[in-house]
């Protein structure tokens, strides 16, 4: 993990104090509300339906055990003793007094931590995919980039009020597991026939009112220009980007406005005055910083465990865990482990409370080096546990409500917190990822139908990404009343693509039974072991809309 | 007076003595002494065989490059925030400064508030003309900022790592 250094030290502290002075004014009346706004924004902090929620930073998804920890001590002593994870990897407090946030965040900078541009017009958290560093299909180690992106997009004072928000994600593996065309940029690591590192960069995803998924503007960018193109970049878009209407006002619309050809001619034009200018990165902070993750001092274990095998034929409860929470890992004899956060009606899709957080934090020393990952889907993994000793985790884990072993399935749904909570949301969203995880709660069955993702926004903002989810569901106002829009055949990862709506929004009450129908649709026509979005791609919506909107009563 | 913070030698101070008298609406008859003007306007008075020494000021939907043939005649360029929200001065600033070679005073107007005044003067501004209902005592407060940046900015053209 990297650790701060006096500077990384100090530019917290520094941020702490200013904050904490802002706040001061603000509460004086020095500050209006309006002046005010950018400024919490711009430290996490939003004003919820209910009190102020604090979004803290978790960047690109890594946590140790005592920042987990200290995340906990919040939840206990600020909270109503939990945390909510985001589909940035970040975690929300959502009942927070702003009096008491100066010392929240400087409690955060005691353990390397923050809540810097967590909000706001400006560069959001880097992120990259949960299993960086140890997934078996990993090309390269994106983090270290992610790292230096992340310094690079830190209080950048040119960069800070832009149209809209930034969203930069890194991935380096087979999969795309960091929905990197999803994103204002996405990158792509991956080496050279001479094992030299470059960069594909994709421009111009996002979701959101106006879905786009990202365009591919440059292709074998050497890692040293890393910054400097990111920087020609913002630098275009923060020039020429829509500022006159927040819903055109994303990189995206400027990338469709201008087409991909004549923006990144715009790009490069302003690149060949940075290239190989200061900004070019160093081998020397690429190793500095690349120094901070490498590999733990893994043992040299046998790639199969005899334990382990008799466990597995044991117990099918702990063998269906394995097969959906357990993923492959680089080295022999050890694993990445999910736990899911999604219970099913005891708890909100990526609610854990403070005992919970303390918990994972005492696995992570206990099997692990110490680490602790947040999955872009809500889920904590645990990314070196050796196979020996998942039995053991699955046990702990089943006794405080994170042994779930539905990784992928149906009832993993990928929620924001919603009209509960959320001052934009349209609708909510919780209940009904519960209503559906009630439905299907027989494990048996979601392991038949296998992977299915569900996904729920409360409003068009899409921060459950609900136009990539198998099945998407987006909560809509109509007339003051809650609605749900049902879309088919999204998709992440680099067969990414965004669902289609199957047509008019249904009440809440209809959405489970809505759920029942597409899922039944499914099960009629697959083939074999076809996966839903499969069958979906192959026979269309037709069957679904009929199946749904033909035995419905007229839907609204 | 204008609220003025400026910049001198890396000193911050208040400034009693701003000659400059900025005008928005092109339209009204033009007071006497030092105007800084918008840009169409100050275009068009070049053209006098005799040009006055106005100062001009860019809207963040000008393009600085049309200055730059007159770099050398400028007294003074001010870049317009019309909302502290609006960052595309901070470009313009950025661009005037690293790429036009921009050397004499780049002032911020419009709404110019202490808490992005270090910013402001990060990308180059060395003028601060406050926002008129706000004390430039207390803004000046704001200008010094943190004392780690890791991004390359105008007044320092290393990034962090090339420092650390």
């Amino acid at each position: 993990m990297y650790r701060y250094d006096e500077y990384d030290r100090a530019l917290v502290f520094e941020r702490v104090a200013q904050f904490r002075d802002q706040v001061e004014r603000f509460i004086a009346g020095d500050l209006s509300e309006e002046e005010f706004l950018p400024l919490r924004l711009q430290n996490g902090l939003y004003l919820q339906k209910h009190a102020y929620m604090l979004r803290v930073a978790i960047p690109y998804g890594t946590l140790g055990a005592q920042q987990l920890r200290t995340l906990a001590s919040i939840a206990r002593d600020y909270d109503r003793g939990y945390g909510h994870f985001t589909t940035r990897q970040n975690m929300q407090f959502n009942w927070i007094e702003l009096q008491q946030v100066p010392d929240i965040l400087q409690r955060l900078a005691e353990v390397d931590m923050h809540a810097i541009q967590t909000s706001g017009n400006c560069v959001r958290n880097i992120t990259t995919e949960a299993f960086a560093g140890v997934a078996a299909d990993e090309l390269l180690d994106p983090r270290p980039l992610a790292e230096i992106l992340r310094q690079w997009s830190t209080i950048n004072p040119e960069f800070l009020f832009l149209p809209r928000k930034f969203k930069i994600a890194i991935c380096s593996a087979h999969q795309d597991r960091a929905a990197i065309m999803m994103h204002d940029i996405g990158l792509y690591l991956y080496p050279d026939t001479d094992g030299q590192m470059l960069l594909r960069v994709l421009v111009g995803g996002g979701l959101g009112r106006t879905p786009i998924l990202g365009l591919q503007i440059r292709d074998g960018l050497s890692w040293q220009h890393l910054l400097s193109y990111v920087e020609a970049v913002l630098r275009v878009y923060n020039r020429h980007g829509r500022r006159d209407n927040k819903y055109k006002a994303r990189i995206k619309i400027l990338v469709k406005a201008l087409g991909i050809e004549a923006f990144s001619r715009e790009v490069e034009e302003e690149w060949q005055h940075l290239r190989d200018g200061p900004a070019q990165l160093t081998t020397d902070e690429y190793q500095r910083v690349a120094a901070a993750f490498v590999p733990p001092p893994y043992q040299a274990l046998p790639d199969t465990d005899l334990d382990y095998g008799t466990q597995m034929a044991d117990s099918p409860a702990f063998a269906r865990w394995v097969t959906r929470n357990v993923q492959p890992h680089k080295v022999p004899g050890y694993s990445s482990v999910v736990l899911s956060t999604k219970p099913g009606i005891a708890a909100p899709p990526g609610d854990v409370t403070a005992a919970q957080m303390d918990a994972v934090a005492q696995w992570a020393e206990q099997f692990g080096f110490g680490e602790i990952r947040i999955a872009h889907e809500q889920n904590i993994v645990l990314p070196d546990v050796p196979k020996a000793r998942l039995h053991a985790l699955w046990s702990l884990a089943c006794a405080q409500g994170l042994g779930s072993a539905n990784v992928g399935l149906l009832t993993d749904i990928i929620a924001c917190p919603g009209g509960d909570f959320c001052a934009l949301a349209n609708a909510k969203s919780i209940p009904i990822a519960q209503a559906i995880q009630q439905r299907f709660d027989n494990l048996d069955y979601l392991h038949d139908l296998g992977d299915i993702s569900l996904n729920i926004s409360g409003c068009i903002n899409a921060c459950g990404h609900h136009h990539i989810g198998n099945i998407g569901i987006l909560g809509v106002d109509k007339n003051g009343s809650e609605w749900y829009q049902i879309t088919l055949g999204g998709a992440q990862g680099k067969a990414s693509a965004l669902g289609k709506v199957i047509g008019p929004a249904f009440s809440a009450a209809q959405v489970p039974d809505v759920i029942s129908r597409l899922i039944a649709t499914y099960v009629r026509y697959r083939e074999s072991d076809e996966p839903f979005i499969d069958t979906v791609q192959r026979i269309g919506l037709e069957p679904f809309k009929e199946r749904v909107y033909g035995a419905m009563v007229q839907p609204a | 007076m204008n609220n003025l913070l400026s910049l001198e030698q890396g000193v911050a101070a208040i400034k009693l003595d701003d000659p400059w008298t900025l005008v928005r609406d092109a339209e009204a008859p033009l007071p006497e002494g030092a105007l800084i003007l918008p840009l169409a306007l100050w275009l068009s008075r070049r053209i006098a065989p005799d040009p006055p020494h106005d100062a001009v000021w860019l809207g963040p939907d000008d393009e600085v490059e049309h200055l730059q043939p007159w770099l050398e005649v400028l007294p003074l360029i001010a870049l317009d925030f019309p909302s502290f929200r609006d960052g595309r001065a901070y470009s313009q600033a950025y661009l005037l400064r690293t790429r036009m070679g921009w050397q004499g005073e780049l002032r911020a107007v419009g709404d110019v508030l202490r808490d992005q005044l270090s910013h402001m003067r990060q990308c180059g501004f060395d003028g601060f003309a406050v926002r008129e209902d706000k004390s430039a005592a207390d803004a000046l407060k704001g200008l010094a900022g943190m004392s780690v940046s890791y991004g390359r900015s105008v007044i320092e053209p290393r990034p962090l790592f090339r420092r650390r």
